[in-house]
């Protein structure tokens, strides 16, 4: 389960951010959320944005994500930069590389399970019913329960509903998963396993994972940890041992 | 994604019953009142309708539509016989008289008089008996609403006994007899209807110097109906209509000059502002209750013109649901009443269409502001919890 730190030989970069910055508001009810913020991911990478609130966590993967527009500074994703592109290329881009998964699940009450998970494939153009069987493959892949897939997301359990989501950012193959609080709704045990599940699928296929939490407990399963504090990042650690499921669970970070 | 935006339409029952049932509710009002109102209408000419052999009616230059007598002078018939491209005219007679009945109450009768010799202008369908029967002595044919409604007798246990052929009836206290029944379309003023002949007629009616209503003329094959009236007016100083003006003057008056558009456009209009308020809105809501799950859809790569045509689909899904209940419901109601009663319903293509745009209006006016809404969306609002 634990993975390598990604070396700049082996792993590209997936992200590459400089000086970012993005105001919200204008005039005296301005609000800087990002002051100009430095970030390097590589594939095969999870890095977890970490800080208090409102200092600009959301805000930056908003922009790494490419569903917000920065205002200044560069940001790369995949060598793509989304000033220079349009909005519907922006979001065709999106619907091709970028996988999400959000704290409150975000899934259509009204779909089922099955067909939640092959959105992602339906939005890329594929017809809808190997979509669905496509996405029953990755649901059986992230351990969830067969007879449930046909299930309205609010008959399933928390646990149920953010596997269901994972899958749901992994079912298009993203180079780029980014997840917002995905264990903040959960209880630690179902947090881990969650975490083992996506340390375990996403980076398998080389791909980078962006997660923002205040969930200490889940520090470790992280190859880097970014903390961040008033729109700035205040210093990138590493957990000071690998993740493992087996692993006891530690949230001391080395320099 | 269409087939996802309709389960996510479908799957609020609540707001999706709420849409249609506001749509089903504006659809049937329209359609309904409508058909009502094109019922009405229809019969302010509907012994137009029902006088189908001449093409030219000729009246007094100030009559305004068709049961607005201005007698003319029965010389009149002899002058249009003599007009360039006139075949044929005959003399008509039409008026109300009173009718006596049984219990000695007395019912206002529309009292059509035939020229003599052709009776023509005679009634378009016989239940019993023959037009020609009209030459017997005293004879009279009577519509069979009116011989089973207001012209009934009145039975030993206060059941009502439909005049019959053979029966007699005191017309203007002239005795007459009933030689036939005949089934014509009904009249605006829904009196019962009475033919005879036109001497006849005139006798039954009050003296007055002049009692030709009108003249009935046909004209000669190859010569342009609206040519010979054009002739009749230089020629006699008397009006000539085809029988499509006529009737589109008699249509206009009504319209003009009575409260009975306003009347059923507000009823019209009613139904339309229900559909808009409650549908409009509904279906709004139900776009604001998905909004998260629309900036979801496009924080994964869904572009604005899918869900622009998701919206759009589901909008026209509720609107042709509504529309097809509505419409549906206010033909059933039509046919169901229109057997048994004398209610006025006329549903013409037309007022489907009229309906049909009513409902795609508000439908497209509800999407639209819902689509506004999304179209806006920034996809960041899926990063707030």
């Amino acid at each position: 389960m634990s993975a390598p730190i990604p070396s700049p030989t082996t792993h590209k970069i997936a992200v590459r951010c400089q000086g970012v910055t993005k105001t919200f508001g204008t005039g005296a009810a301005a609000f800087q959320a990002l002051r100009g913020v430095d970030l390097e991911v590589r594939t095969g990478e999870l890095l977890m944005l970490v800080g208090p609130s409102g200092c600009g966590k959301t805000t930056l993967i908003s922009v790494i994500a490419g569903v917000l527009r920065r205002d200044g500074g560069t940001c790369d994703v995949f060598d793509h930069d989304y000033q220079t592109m349009t909005e519907q290329e922006t979001t065709r881009f999106r619907g091709k590389h970028i996988g999400f998964v959000f704290q409150a699940f975000n899934l259509i009450p009204t779909l089922t399970a099955a067909e939640n998970v092959s959105t992602p494939l339906v939005i890329k153009g594929m017809n809808r019913k190997p979509a669905v069987v496509e996405a029953r493959e990755m649901l059986r892949k992230v351990g969830f329960d067969q007879r449930m897939e046909e299930s309205s997301p609010v008959d399933l359990s928390g646990g149920q509903q953010q596997r269901v989501a994972i899958a749901r950012a992994l079912v298009h193959q993203p180079d780029l998963i980014v997840c917002d609080e995905p264990t903040s709704a959960l209880d630690s045990e179902t947090g881990h396993k969650v975490m083992e599940l996506m340390r375990g699928l996403a980076l398998a296929s080389n791909r980078a994972l962006i997660v923002v939490t205040h969930d200490a407990r889940i520090y470790e399963f992280a190859d880097r940890i970014a903390r961040m504090e008033d729109g700035r990042i205040t210093g990138i650690e590493t957990p000071q041992k690998p993740a493992s499921p087996a692993s006891e669970h530690s949230t001391s970070l080395k320099p | 994604m269409y087939y996802y935006a309709m389960k996510m339409l479908i799957g609020d029952r609540a707001k999706y019953i709420g849409i249609i049932i506001g749509l089903t509710f504006a659809s049937l009002l329209i359609t309904q009142q409508s058909a009502i109102f094109a019922g009405v209408m229809s019969r302010t000419f509907s012994f137009l309708t029902d006088v189908g052999l001449p093409d030219i009616w000729v009246v007094d230059p100030q009559v305004q539509y068709i049961d607005d007598i201005k007698p003319l002078q029965d010389t009149k018939v002899i002058r249009i016989r003599g007009v360039t491209g006139v075949e044929w005219a005959v003399p008509l007679y039409k008026g109300s008289l009173r009718a006596r009945l049984d219990n000695g109450t007395f019912q206002t009768c529309i009292t059509i008089g035939l020229d003599d010799e052709t009776l023509i202008g005679g009634p378009p369908r016989m239940i019993s008996g023959k037009i020609s029967d009209l030459r017997r002595n005293d004879g009279v044919i009577v519509d069979d609403v009116g011989a089973k409604g207001k012209l009934a007798r009145q039975g030993p246990n206060g059941t009502r006994i439909p005049l019959r052929v053979g029966d007699t009836l005191e017309l203007n206290d002239h005795r007459v007899f009933v030689v036939g029944i005949c089934k014509i379309t009904e009249t605006f003023q829904a009196n019962p209807v009475i033919y005879t002949t036109y001497s006849r007629a005139t006798t039954f009616a009050p003296q007055e110097r002049k009692l030709l209503s009108f003249v009935i003329a046909k004209a000669t094959a190859g010569e342009d109906p609206e040519v010979v009236c054009d002739r009749i007016r230089e020629a006699t100083g008397l009006v000539a209509y085809t029988p499509a003006k006529f009737k589109k003057l008699t249509f206009y008056y009504y319209l003009k000059y009575t409260g009975m558009p306003i009347n059923f456009l507000t009823a019209v209009a009613l139904g339309f502002i229900v559909g808009i308020t409650i549908s409009g809105q509904t279906f709004y809501n139900f776009t604001l209750d998905n909004l998260r799950y629309f900036g979801t859809l496009k924080a994964m790569g869904t572009t604005n013109s899918t869900l622009l045509k998701m919206i759009l689909l589901q909008a026209l899904i509720v609107g042709a649901i509504g529309y097809g209940l509505g419409v549906g419901l206010a033909s059933a109601w039509g046919a169901l009443l229109s057997g048994r009663t004398q209610i006025a319903f006329y549903l013409p293509w037309q007022l489907l269409l009229i309906t049909a745009a009513a409902v795609l209006f508000i439908c497209l006016s509800a999407a639209a502001l819902s689509i506004r809404k999304v179209m806006k969306l920034e996809p960041a609002v899926v990063f707030r919890s």
